[in-house]
């Protein structure tokens, strides 16, 4: 089966078994991804995030379908980042998008975190480029927002959207500040709620504290299970992108972009040869064990771990 | 307090020294288990004495039977008045098959009819509807119109019997169908009883047979409530539900505080609509579950109808006793019966009906043996009748009201289901409430634990289950089982043809619009309703509509 | 490389009963797959679509409302039509052993009754979803 052949035809399934293979590191995967990587770069990447509760597949399903509206292909990524210590996981959002599950023009993946040795951001953004090379028009990469891996999931997009709801608490004080930094639009979800309005001034408030950016972030109101305001919504993400590419901000973003795409892979290749060349970890568990000690100081460890390897930096 | 001061502290003395000994004696010769647990996997102690119950105030807390709160039992006579109503839950296949069922158990001296219908018909689907295949009549009878409910109760006076209907989303089509069957058998709304499950709640966490979102399914429930109050006064008109909040995996406290916080949400909505709470609470009855752990199950309907009283009298005002008292139907437990070695379950059942007889039941229906296997067999049905009559006739514990009253161990485990199931209710009111915690995904995320936990502790032999995981034998496969003809569903097509061609359809049409605008407004939609189905509108194109105004609601993950 | 078995989790037909699905969509989670959960009241062909968009090893379906015999087939066939019948397929729930040899014919290859540990249903996967 020619899987190049079949996804440049739009077949979902060779899609799916693509997006196995890169998330399984099979290097056969990575192969086919290096030979269609120039069909790649035409569809518009929008992360989602937000925090546990704030209704992101609900809000997505719902954009999903107003794009579909409009004729428009659309793909979902949706990462569930934990990861309990088997390596298992229950990917539950397909749940609250069933009836996109049949339409011939949307495609929706499940991911789980697996204990990926580069994060699960590579794998994120090697399934990203497959469903591109598919020839979705859009693709969105849902994730909840807590920590820092969850920032390097949807940082690596076109637009970024953050969902925030009312009611729960002092959230977003209690985000990180570098959480909100990455929101070019922001959604207030379920605005019927007592506290909407509240919530909706303290991201303005926090929006003020960065006025650096020449973008100022709208704040939409929305209420993804009555598809109240997700046309305004989709709306404020095509401003984001007029707003880029009139500025030059569009392709210099994606250079950005492929610059830490670039450093990540780097990074992690050293940090895989480091490994495998130490003989599966022993090495640097002996050197680790030194240095817990007192024996030896961990500045001293990389020299030696980089002349055991012979490798000179 | 019942018990004095000093002797308490003696007493406990006396406990702690022999505990003590006890513990040194364990060393060379242990006991069984390092830690004994109810069925629901609660710590309980050795013995248990008065120093346990030594708080109780026996006024305040007990009471005598029929009176507040209510721990003994609703009524002062109890099953020396009358014995619960025998109420065995049936229907399958047409109306046509379920109406001979339902003649077979009043022969056999049930007293109540008690009418499952398939999913189609609980989910307001018609029989002809894509998503209908394969499901019609399978679990219960197929109603698609008012044509098949006059079949169904057809020689049955609706006077006489009492009819309790499983059902929820479309509780008002089904209610409003029983009630026009009534009136072609002469019978007036006023004098009809029964209940209707209508518990919407309990769908959402635990049963899933939900059509529309939170908020118009709460008014719905309301305007029955009110339509009721003023026309069948004495039909029960919910049946909060904790049945199967149970059987999806909780403890006997979840059970309870679950239930209760149900409840309470119902209570709210009503008030909120503008109802007195002793126009409507009266007729609020609860449907709970009973399982194996025969004294923790009677402490659980003991505490049940403590912890409702005083909800009722001090968080929302109730002044007539009726408002206060806890009254509920029991099924025994499906999830503890078993495919294996089937006749088990006979017992099972037995020890269930006890813990329900014992804990003061209003009604009860017991399952068939072979209901781990399939739809229940008259034989097996009729099994399931007569072990409730031999505890009526011959157990000797209908004699005596609330036998286990004053049991240290029965009063100590009765305050302690309380104060659990207390505790998750004040969980969910920080919350927001039933409805917002289970939108959250709390309630159900709460049983999904224990359910898991039990599942482990079963695999890991932890509990055992006879012939499940001990005592273990070959079996050959089960014989003559019985089996819903899949002709049924073809046959409810062809009804709904005849149907959609002989009857006014210009009338149905008119009935339909009127209740459109109901819906989108504020006024009562029942009346609507039974206008609708007089018309010999179907069940499908009564809640189309309701679901074109009122959407659908969107599950909630939990895992 | 790193192979995580990947099952999805459905209940197809009406019936709202996902105790089982649940118990299994754990236990599938502690024994180190991936669960795709698509929750209550899916037709076979949304069962499909979703099979196949998630590359899944495995569908593992719980049903109760006594529609298996009408649903399960199904979803082997329109898998048949996609040229996706590699996914292995199993069912569970209240089904009455003389229907089972007729299901396992129609390409459902193991159906697990009330009361099999989960342990079971960990190792059958295993030892029979496809080499991919």
């Amino acid at each position: 089966m020619d899987i190049e052949k079949r996804l440049l035809e739009h077949d979902k399934r060779a899609a799916a078994r693509l997006i196995t293979k890169v998330e399984n590191g099979d290097p056969e995967g990575y192969k086919i991804l290096q030979t269609l990587y120039p069909n790649s770069g035409k569809a518009y990447v929008i992360g989602v995030t937000g925090p546990p509760g704030a209704g992101k597949s609900t809000l997505t399903d719902k954009m999903v379908k107003a794009l579909r509206k409009q004729g428009k292909t659309v793909s979902v990524i949706a990462v569930d980042p934990t990861s309990p210590f088997t390596g298992g996981a229950i990917l539950g959002d397909r749940v609250r998008m069933t009836d996109l599950s049949m339409d011939p023009g949307v495609f929706i993946r499940s991911m789980g975190a697996r204990g990926h040795l580069g994060g699960i951001s590579e794998a994120t953004s090697a399934a990203v480029k497959v469903l591109d090379i598919m020839g979705s028009d859009y693709i969105f990469v849902e994730t909840v927002g807590v920590g820092q891996s969850e920032i390097d999931i949807v940082k690596n997009c076109d637009t970024t959207l953050m969902i925030m709801v009312p009611g729960l608490g002092d959230d977003i004080q209690a985000i990180k500040a570098g959480v909100m930094e990455i929101g070019d639009v922001f959604a207030v979800n379920k605005a019927d709620r007592d506290g909407a309005k509240r919530t909706a001034r303290e991201i303005q408030m926090m929006l003020d504290f960065n006025k650096d950016k020449g973008w100022r972030p709208p704040v939409k109101m929305v209420i993804a299970t009555e598809n109240n305001g997700i046309d305004e919504l989709i709306e404020a993400i095509h401003q984001h992108k007029a707003y880029m590419i009139e500025n030059n901000l569009f392709e210099s973003r994606r250079v950005e972009n492929a610059k830490s795409e670039v450093l990540e892979l780097i990074k992690e290749r050293i940090e895989r040869m480091i490994l495998d060349q130490s003989q599966k970890e022993e090495a640097l568990d002996a050197y680790a064990k030194r240095v817990a000690g007192r024996e030896l100081d961990p500045y001293s460890a990389v020299d030696k771990v980089m002349m055991d390897m012979k490798v000179k930096i | 307090m019942m018990f004095n001061k000093d002797q308490i502290s003696v007493l406990k003395d006396a406990v702690d020294r022999e505990n003590s000994k006890t513990q040194e004696k364990l060393q060379k010769r242990p006991e069984r288990k390092n830690v004994f647990t109810t069925g629901s996997g609660a710590p309980v102690n050795r013995y248990y004495t008065p120093v346990d119950i030594a708080d109780m105030d026996y006024m305040n807390d007990l009471g005598l039977p029929g009176q507040y709160p209510y721990t003994r039992g609703v009524q002062p006579t109890m099953y020396r008045g009358r014995f619960w109503t025998m109420r065995m839950y049936a229907g399958f296949a047409t109306a046509e098959e379920s109406n001979k069922r339902y003649k077979f158990l009043v022969e056999q001296g049930s007293s109540g009819l008690s009418v499952a219908f398939d999913l189609p018909t609980q989910i307001g689907y018609d029989s002809d509807h894509p998503l209908s295949e394969g499901e019609v009549g399978k679990v219960g009878v197929a109603i698609d119109s008012l044509a098949d409910m006059e079949i169904l109760f057809d020689g049955i006076p609706l006077d006489k019997v009492s009819t309790s209907m499983t059902i929820n989303a479309p509780a008002s089509v089904l209610l409003a169908m029983y009630i026009a069957v009534a009136e072609k058998q002469g019978v007036s709304a006023d004098k009809l009883r029964g209940t209707i499950q209508n518990d919407i709640l309990k769908e959402y966490i635990a049963r899933g047979t939900y059509i529309f979102p939170t908020e118009p399914s709460m008014r719905l429930i309301t305007d029955i409530f009110e339509y009721c109050s003023q026309n069948v006064p004495l039909w029960n008109t919910i049946s909060i539900s904790g049945y199967h909040i149970r059987e999806a995996g909780s403890t006997a406290a979840q059970e309870i505080g679950f239930t209760l916080a149900d409840g309470i949400a119902y209570v709210e909505a009503a008030i909120k609509a503008g109802l007195d709470v002793d126009a409507f609470a009266p007729r609020l009855s609860f449907f709970f579950n009973a399982h194996n752990d025969l004294l923790e199950e009677v402490s659980k309907y003991r505490a049940a109808r403590r912890l409702w009283a005083r909800i009722m009298k001090e968080r929302f005002g109730a002044k007539d006793p009726k408002s206060m008292q806890l009254k509920f139907h029991t099924q025994t437990g499906g999830s503890t019966l078993t495919a294996q070695q089937p006749d088990n379950n006979i017992v099972r059942v037995a020890i269930q009906t006890l813990a329900a007889v014992l804990g003061g039941t209003q009604s009860l229906h017991t399952n068939s043996k072979d209901e781990a296997l399939a739809l229940p067999t008259e034989d097996s049905v009729r099994i399931a009748l007569r072990t409730q009559q031999i505890v009526a006739h011959e157990s000797g514990v209908t004699e005596v009201v609330d036998p286990l009253a004053g049991s240290y161990y029965i009063e100590a485990k009765t305050k302690e289901i309380e104060d659990e199931a207390y505790a998750y209710i004040n969980k969910i009111d920080e919350i927001g409430g039933a409805p917002k915690a289970i939108d959250m995904g709390y309630i159900q995320q709460e049983i999904m634990d224990a359910a898991y936990d039990y599942q482990k502790k079963v695999e890991n032999n932890d509990v055992i289950v006879v012939g499940l995981n001990k005592y273990q034998v070959e079996e050959e496969a089960p014989k003559g089982l019985l089996r819903v003809d899949p002709a049924v569903g073809e046959m409810q097509k062809d009804k709904l043809k005849t149907l959609r061609q002989e009857r006014d359809n210009a009338k149905v049409e008119a009935q339909l619009k009127a209740l459109k605008s109901a819906c989108e407004g504020t006024e009562n939609v029942m009346p609507l309703i039974l206008d609708a189905v007089k018309a010999y509108a179907t069940l499908g194109e009564v809640c189309g509509v309701m679901r074109e105004v009122f959407g659908e609601y969107q599950q909630s993950v939990s895992l | 490389m790193n192979k995580t078995i990947r099952v999805l989790v459905a209940k197809p037909g009406l019936d709202g009963h996902d105790r089982g699905a649940k118990v299994i969509a754990r236990a599938l989670r502690d024994a180190g797959m991936e669960v795709i959960y698509t929750g209550l009241r899916q037709t076979p062909e949304q069962i499909v679509s979703a099979a196949i968009q998630e590359d899944v090893d495995c569908i593992a379906m719980s049903i109760l409302s006594g529609a298996h015999n009408t649903l399960l087939p199904k979803v082997v066939e329109l898998l048949k039509a996609q040229n996706a019948d590699d996914i292995l397929v199993i069912g569970g729930g209240v089904i009455p052993t003389d229907d089972i040899p007729g299901l396992k014919e129609k390409g459902i290859k193991e159906i697990f009754t009330p009361g099999t540990p989960t342990q079971v249903t960990i190792d059958f996967i295993k030892a029979n979803v496809m080499e991919r």
